[in-house]
């Protein structure tokens, strides 16, 4: 039985990814806290990484068989880069009068709580490499 | 890797709330600086603020951030330009100031000390939320790095 990384590693190593590519994401709002006009965003994280590992069976996705036709702008899978058309628009609670929709508190909140599920998958896949380290040992 | 993009973002940001506090420094020193005439007064200075989009930047760079280029994505945030304020300046009927001109004013600059005040706050707050994004950052990929160990 040959060993298979993506079966071992299941679905820890794409959520470590797409966490680090989130976390760029939430750092750009609080960057872009005092500028005008700027709209702070964020991405659907379970959709996205669903999306990623070929799992999203609900979505339709359209097939392309001319490089000029218009492929679907959500959809992305493997290790590529995540899509622009996949960064969603934050909802402001308490828009400001320079048209920024950034809230400080709630992108710290997201900022903080993205690095902690981002150590948890990171757990999670250091798991997987120290159990088949001891596989190999076979101590 | 999507990570190491965070300290060009957060250090734009730093860089950028410095500038700001640099402009609110310069504005609250000379908010008292009088002037003979309406041409020689100080005018408030005040940053404008813009996002970098992801074009901006160079080919070589753009595999390091996480999303694709062609879009309106922001990567970080640049002082586009430093604008002096159109308010009315204050015009002080000061007869004995030895900057008097022919009837008795003398001009003070349309500093906003209280704004300047608020702005000051806003800007070291916003530094702030910037080095604690940094650090976070840095934390991650500290432990990514022992992956496997």
């Amino acid at each position: 039985m040959a060993i298979n990384f993506n079966n071992a590693l299941g679905v820890h190593e794409q959520a470590l990814l797409l966490r680090g590519q989130r976390s760029q994401v939430i750092a750009t709002n609080i960057a872009n806290s005092d500028t005008p006009g700027y709209k702070a965003r964020d991405l659907d994280f379970a959709s996205v990484l669903k999306q990623r590992m070929g799992l999203d069976t609900a979505a339709t996705t359209l097939r392309t068989s001319n490089a000029r036709h218009i492929s679907d702008p959500s959809v992305s899978i493997g290790n590529g880069p995540v899509r622009e058309e996949a960064l969603m628009y934050r909802t402001p609670l308490q828009p400001s009068l320079d048209g920024n929709t950034v809230d400080e508190q709630l992108e710290n909140a997201s900022f903080a709580r993205n690095a902690l599920e981002h150590q948890a998958s990171f757990q999670f896949l250091n798991g997987k490499f120290s159990g088949m380290m001891k596989a190999l040992r076979g101590e | 890797m999507s990570l190491m993009s965070i300290f060009d973002i957060s250090g734009s940001a730093m860089s950028a709330q410095s500038v700001r506090l640099n402009t609110t420094a310069s504005n609250m020193a000379n908010a008292n600086s009088a002037a003979a005439s309406p041409g020689q007064v100080y005018r408030s200075r005040q940053p404008v603020f813009a996002t970098i989009q992801a074009q901006m930047l160079n080919q070589a760079n753009a595999n390091d951030f996480a999303f694709d280029n062609e879009g309106q994505t922001g990567l970080g945030v640049q002082v586009l330009d430093i604008v002096e304020s159109d308010a009315p300046f204050q015009q002080r009927y000061e007869p004995e100031h030895p900057m008097a001109d022919g009837e008795g004013y003398v001009y003070y600059p349309n500093v906003n000390i209280v704004e300047e005040m608020t702005n000051m706050m806003s800007s070291s707050r916003s530094f702030q939320a910037n080095v604690d994004v940094m650090n976070a950052a840095k934390t991650m990929m500290q432990r990514v790095l022992t992956l496997g160990q």
